[in-house]
């Protein structure tokens, strides 16, 4: 059946099964792949969007249930790749093998975008569902705390 | 299908054929470029009209000025892309704002790595250690070309010439030729010229190695942009996915595949040698296909094997001394030491199977053309050169028929560095005539772990009547990496030695009578090298026990190895300064302790403080700071140190304390992260490091503090508790079991 939202700020219409992941809707049929498979369990949060500006675990979400709503990719975060988060992630040269950022970075953007300045704390716990298994959580925290800073 | 390629020649990708190519060590080509490659941007900065040169083999200078390194290690997050085109760039002298890299084609005899036999492959920390001199010596040959180049032009003598970043410069007459332009009018000789290793840039003249650089990678990383296999759409290619042999190599015996074939997208089904493919026009029909296939598997003697009673064995088999096995160092009089010895030290450790957890799960995509003769494959491999030839040897064809494209790979850590994808992934490209995309679910890919092996160690040390060591005794226990990946002839050819488990068994301790053995188990388990090679458990072993040692002597742990170790300078510098940052005499409240370990690992000398506490009723150990101090000898790029050190300390405390694969009627038990947890961002400890820099050779980096850290948190536990605790993971339920016994 024909499933329509809006994704990245563009109307899509999917002709997929109602319970099909998005996930697997953003990467393979729309081709946005910066949006990662990683688990499949909701357990990493490699595959973390946004929902309505909710993060969400895509893997975990029914196309069916994004229907007539808006989701954002890490590929519509900004325009240009220059969100304060992802800019702090340059600058503190946050990733190593990578595949966990577009999610790590789409987790703190909502938390950003609800709590302006948010403590160490917060920033621990609303991130502990992603898992970096390079271990780069101590860079993870210092970008959401720099970035935190600079927007606000 | 006309993406498929046999070799390079049909390429209308802008690609210069791979004959071209290889000319570029003997004479003038023209612009390289890689479809599929990572970086592959030669050429984008061209004007009309203009060519790029190839310069050797290795690199591409533009008239503009853009340089484009071909760096054939892999990138999976240890930096290596950036840190390999640094060296580059270092000794051609060359602009490094303007370099950027691609990866080369597929020839070792031109790309291996020294250090591997001249394989194309990317572990065992050896990029840097490997390619260091063979990359330096290419790019001073390539500088040397470009001054002769503007030597003959000016008529001037070379030996009056130097280079500025990207400018050959004389001097005497202030004129100058930027790279770029002596690339737009000057021939490659027909040889490259040989450069001496004295002739290479002495390190106080370093413009780019040693300052800390911006990753090339990272920018990509942070918007969606970087491309892994799992992210490749090739033209009319489908999906499919694997249902695994629950026991390693078994084969599907009876397939029920009618529940599969009833869902909507899914094509075919597809018996395998040790596995059973699921095609589908999507990977959500695929997955559902594999949730719902029904495969009885043929009988395997691990079928009833348990990984609890395996251990008991291993360590009962490393007590019986009249076992020899295969003996990796002997030296002096170690039965006669022991004999004599007025007291004789002795513990058994172990370690549990651990399975890599990658966050990018296995995947590949592959095509094979018409005939069959060719394959082109998509992949993030550790192992660039081992697939193409495993490629070539499935399609009885030659390697030039098989086109790879490497990609980021989403974590390595061992696991990627075998050719075990392929054998599923081209039967289905060939039953669909098709390129295949395979991905594996998590699931699948935690049940066909390719484990570190599960070790179970005796230790033992020779005491003279003054407590001093005299005589070492190390046998260690289990399954062989080596022999799993290469056959038996492989573990023969070695003596029975596997380099692999026996990784980090040595020591610098000054030790005169030592022997260590390695006790070779099969019990048909999936295995391979994991983040840290065999010192992840074998200092773990070595540095505890070490530790037992200080304790019976009453000496301080930090001054007992300072006094052990007396004659490496290296390994003094830094345990000073990691005690001194770490303040370690200074005794902490609020029940913390500290722990100690010291180690070379990968060749970089390294020392780690933890600081921990406990809860005693729940017996969850909270770490919460680590001081490391390491000195990996010239240091490249000081950042990546500094990140691989950090995703050291965490990715160790990881093993430390959760990670254990079990295994149970021959199978995994585990599913996924939510039954093999690692560590998570609330679980970190403050990380404090120190880079001690020295002008040697540079050494690994991507693994040398993690084995550190479990004997950091064990020599704290016995701080805090009175009790050791030799058997890692150093899991909750350990410590209360360990906490109650008497």
């Amino acid at each position: 059946m024909a499933i329509s939202f809006t994704i990245n700020g563009k109307q899509a219409s999917i002709e997929a099964a109602p319970a099909t992941p998005l996930l697997w809707v953003v990467r393979e049929h729309l081709k946005l792949t910066g949006t990662k498979y990683g688990c499949g369990a909701g357990m990493c949060g490699a595959c973390t969007v946004h929902l309505d500006g909710r993060a969400v675990r895509s893997c975990q979400t029914p196309v069916a249930a994004v229907e007539g709503k808006s989701v954002t990719t890490i590929e519509g975060l900004s325009p240009n790749g220059d969100h304060p988060l992802q800019r702090a992630w340059v600058e503190l040269q946050v990733p190593q093998c990578g595949y966990c950022q577009s999610g790590q970075i789409m987790q703190a953007a909502a938390l950003l975008a609800t709590k302006k300045n948010p403590s160490r704390d917060d920033i621990v716990r609303h991130m502990d569902g992603n898992i970096c298994r390079c271990g780069t959580y101590a860079r993870i925290l210092r970008a959401i705390e720099r970035a935190a800073k600079q927007e606000g | 299908m006309d993406r498929i390629v046999d070799g390079f020649e049909r390429s209308t990708e802008g690609m210069i054929s791979r004959r071209g190519f290889l000319g570029g060590a003997a004479g003038l080509t023209f612009a390289l470029s890689i479809p599929g490659a990572l970086i592959a941007r030669p050429g984008a900065a061209l004007a009309a009209g203009e060519v790029a040169q190839s310069i050797g083999a290795w690199v591409t200078i533009s008239p503009d000025g853009a340089i484009v390194v071909a760096v054939p290690a892999a990138e999976m997050g240890q930096g290596s892309l950036t840190g390999l085109a640094m060296v580059f760039a270092e000794e051609l002298d060359a602009d490094w704002s303007r370099v950027t890299t691609t990866y080369p084609p597929v020839i070792p005899s031109i790309f291996g790595n020294p250090r591997f036999g001249g394989q194309m492959v990317t572990f065992g920390s050896g990029s840097v250690r490997g390619y260091w001199d063979k990359i330096r010596l290419q790019a001073a040959a390539v500088r040397r070309v470009l001054m002769q180049a503007a030597a003959n032009r000016w008529q001037v003598p070379l030996a009056e010439l130097h280079t500025e970043p990207s400018l050959v410069v004389h001097a005497a007459s202030g004129r100058r030729l930027s790279y770029g332009e002596i690339a737009g009018f000057a021939p490659v000789p027909a040889t490259m010229p040989t450069i001496e290793k004295a002739a290479l840039k002495k390190t106080a003249d370093y413009r780019i190695l040693g300052k800390t650089t911006p990753r090339l990678d990272i920018p990509a990383k942070t918007t969606g942009a970087a491309q892994y296999a799992i992210d490749v759409q090739v033209p009319n290619m489908v999906y499919a996915t694997v249902l695994g042999a629950p026991v390693d190599d078994a084969a599907p015996d009876r397939v029920d595949d009618r529940a599969a074939l009833a869902i909507p997208g899914v094509l075919k089904v597809v018996p395998l040698e040790h596995s059973v493919g699921i095609v589908a026009d999507t990977v959500e029909a695929a997955f559902a296909g594999r949730a719902v296939l029904k495969v009885s598997w043929s009988k395997m003697p691990a079928d009833t094997y348990s990984s609890a009673d395996g251990l008991k064995d291993f360590l009962a088999r490393a007590a019986k001394l009249d076992d020899a096995g295969s003996s990796y160092v002997a030296t002096g009089d170690v039965e006669g030491t022991f004999a004599k010895a007025a007291k004789v030290v002795s513990a058994q450790y172990s370690s549990e199977y651990v399975y890599h957890a990658q966050m990018e799960p296995m995947n590949v995509t592959a095509a094979i053309s018409p005939a069959g003769a060719g394959a082109e494959i998509w992949i993030g491999t550790q192992g660039v050169s081992i697939n193409v030839a495993a490629a070539a040897a499935m399609l009885k064809t030659t390697p030039d028929k098989i086109r790879l494209n490497q990609f980021y790979l989403g974590g390595g850590f061992g696991r990627r560095s075998p050719a075990d994808m392929l054998p599923e992934v081209l039967p289905l490209a060939r039953a669909m005539q098709r390129p295949v995309k395979l991905i594996w679910t998590r699931e699948q890919d935690v049940k066909s772990g390719k484990l570190r092996p599960m070790t179970g160690h005796l230790i033992e040390a020779a005491l003279d009547p003054k407590g001093k060591i005299i005589g070492w005794r190390h046998r260690i226990v289990g399954e062989s990496v080596v022999a799993y990946r290469g056959g038996e002839k492989a573990i023969e050819g070695a003596k029975g030695l596997d380099g692999i488990v026996l990784e980090g068994s040595k020591h610098e301790y000054g030790i005169p009578n030592q022997s260590i053995a390695y006790l070779r188990e099969k019990r048909g388990m999936g295995l391979a090298a994991w983040r840290g090679i065999g010192a992840g458990y074998n200092k773990f072993v070595i540095e505890c026990f070490i530790d037992e040692l200080a304790a019976a002597q009453k000496v301080d742990p930090v001054a007992y190895r300072l006094d052990l170790l007396q004659d490496e300078p290296r390994a003094q510098a830094v345990i000073k300064a990691v005690a001194e940052k770490s303040d370690w005499t200074r005794p902490r409240s609020d029940g913390h302790v500290l722990g100690f370990a010291y180690a070379q690992v990968v060749e970089t000398y390294v020392a780690a403080v933890g600081e921990i506490s406990l809860d005693p009723k729940t017996g969850i150990v909270r770490a919460h700071r680590f001081w490391v101090a390491l000195d990996p000898g010239i240091v490249l790029n000081p950042d990546s140190v500094l990140a691989q050190t950090e995703g050291n300390v965490i990715f160790g405390l990881s093993q430390t304390l959760k990670e254990q694969v079990s295994i149970s009627a021959g199978q995994v038990e585990q599913n996924n992260f939510y039954d093999y947890p690692v560590l998570r961002m609330s679980e970190m400890p403050e990380i404090d490091i120190q880079i001690i820099a020295t002008d040697n050779p540079p050494k690994g980096m991507g693994e040398a503090a993690l084995p550190l850290v479990a004997p950091c948190v064990g020599n704290a536990l016995f701080r805090l508790t009175g009790k050791r605790f030799r058997a890692m993971p150093l899991s909750p339920e350990r410590i209360k079991a360990g906490l109650a016994a008497t």
